[in-house]
């Protein structure tokens, strides 16, 4: 496979390009549209009394949203240096990543009302319609919030994230993320980084724990190195744990006791999208281990990538991934798509969907990895107990 | 000799250490090492660093 270098030159942008690029400004109004799908969806509920509509969200994301993203195509488009310049200045792209934070805030406490109104005669299904919608939207606004809590240097930005995690309760990943994950990345010492072989809900054990502890343990690093306890106010974990125990608190004295599973609910499937998108961006790379102990620093082709127009617009470029890594404070509006670098055969959306399915993730990725470490399975990050499975597939691959 | 620490993992580069293991001798100042150089812990560009001591 063929290294890019992260800073290698920049192509020339066609006029029909730069306008893509420009017109962008507009699409990502969308980031403030998206959580009104589930508002809608409510409000049409609680008009026509039929609770099925609480389903729309979901059925948008994984059936609806995959189809449209397919019809849009790839986005050829990369901004130049001068408009990277340009763009990156521009403080209208933080502000909509501050109207996102008030939106998803709006969307949760919208959705429990909607619950709570007629409460358990909605009946179950609808209300785990409603709770799985609300988690997309969390699992949108985690994204948000990784773009912001990436911003380490703006400290409005990183307030706003620790605002916008704090809707599923997940305040702890720009912690864990920015120290932990682009640290480890591509590792098996990554709970953030899935492995060969291992299924979406065994690699969410690993994850959501092991993502817990290694924030935890970094915040307590760094409150030690200042002198301070772990349990203050200082600490960046129990900020934003407040705010979700505070909000979350309003919402079940206003609305009952039946917020309470429906909160939890929600929450856990916002985490859930998180599972799904660490788990794709970086299935089975693996950076190779140098003499002196420490890993190769990780490069483009140590992450999956995708680069379809919609999923873009959506995930806030999320899925131009080894640029992310490359340049990891990069504003979203700004990131690169490079080529020769690991490629999901769908956007990033429809990978979630697929990863959800095990054989089917394995049917599509597995080749993939396999033939990304030239059938040598010393190069995967695998699981330790799927090497003998693998070893006749990739002698297969390579026709050894 | 100052100390830049890498803005997203906490990476700390110390010019009085250098960085042997990547062929950076003890005593290199920061502004000298290649624009190219980037943090060895998390990859982040050479730009993402700030002056901490």
């Amino acid at each position: 496979m063929k290294k890019i270098a992260a800073n290698d030159p920049l192509g020339h942008l066609s006029l029909a390009n730069t306008a893509w690029v420009t017109s962008k400004k507009y699409l990502y109004l969308s980031s403030l549209a998206l959580p009104l799908v589930p508002i809608l969806s409510a409000y049409i509920a609680l008009k026509s009394g039929n609770g099925a509509w609480f389903w729309l969200f979901v059925v948008f994301f994984y059936l609806i949203f995959p189809f449209i993203d397919h019809l849009m195509g790839d986005d050829p488009a990369n901004p130049n240096e001068d408009l990277s310049a340009e763009l990156s200045k521009d403080r209208y792209y933080v502000k909509l990543m501050y109207f996102a934070t008030a939106m998803h805030w709006v969307a949760v406490f919208a959705m429990s009302y909607a619950v709570a109104k007629n409460g358990l005669s909605w009946g179950w299904l609808s209300i785990l319609g409603a709770a799985l919608s609300l988690g997309l939207a969390n699992g949108l606004a985690l994204v948000a919030g990784h773009e912001l809590g990436h911003k380490v240097n703006d400290k409005g930005q990183l307030a706003a994230a620790k605002i916008i995690l704090a809707c599923s309760g997940y305040g702890h990943f720009t912690i864990e993320h920015n120290k932990g994950h682009h640290k480890d990345v591509a590792t098996p010492e990554d709970p953030a980084s899935s492995r060969l072989g291992e299924n979406i809900y065994k690699f969410m054990l690993r994850e959501i724990p092991g993502a817990a502890k290694r924030a935890w343990h970094l915040e307590k690093a760094r409150l030690a190195r200042l002198g301070k306890s772990s349990w203050s106010f200082s600490n960046e974990i129990i900020q934003p744990a407040l705010i979700t125990i505070t909000a979350y608190s309003i919402i079940v004295s206003l609305f009952g006791w039946i917020m309470i599973p429906f909160l939890l609910l929600s929450a856990a499937y916002g985490w859930w999208q998180l599972t799904c998108a660490n788990y794709t961006e970086h299935y089975g790379l693996l950076r190779e281990k140098l003499q002196s102990g420490r890993y190769e620093r990780c490069q483009p082709h140590h992450s999956w990538n995708s680069n379809s127009k919609a999923s873009n617009l959506l995930l806030l470029h999320l899925q131009r991934h080894s640029d992310h890594h490359a340049h990891p404070t990069k504003p979203y509006q700004v990131l690169r798509d490079y080529d020769n670098v690991p490629t999901m055969p769908f956007g990033y959306p429809a990978m979630f969907g697929i990863a959800m399915i095990p054989p089917l993730w394995f049917a599509l990725m597995d080749q993939r990895v396999i033939t990304w470490a030239n059938g040598d399975l010393n190069k995967v990050n695998i699981s330790p107990d799927k090497k003998e499975k693998y070893k006749s597939l990739s002698l297969k691959l390579t026709g050894a | 000799m100052a100390k830049f620490e890498c803005s997203t993992c906490g990476f700390i580069y110390d010019e009085a250490l250098g960085c042997p293991e990547d062929g950076i001798e003890p005593g290199t100042p920061f502004s000298e090492l290649d624009d190219s150089w980037c943090c060895l812990e998390c990859s982040a560009p050479k730009e993402d660093f700030f002056h901490i001591i």
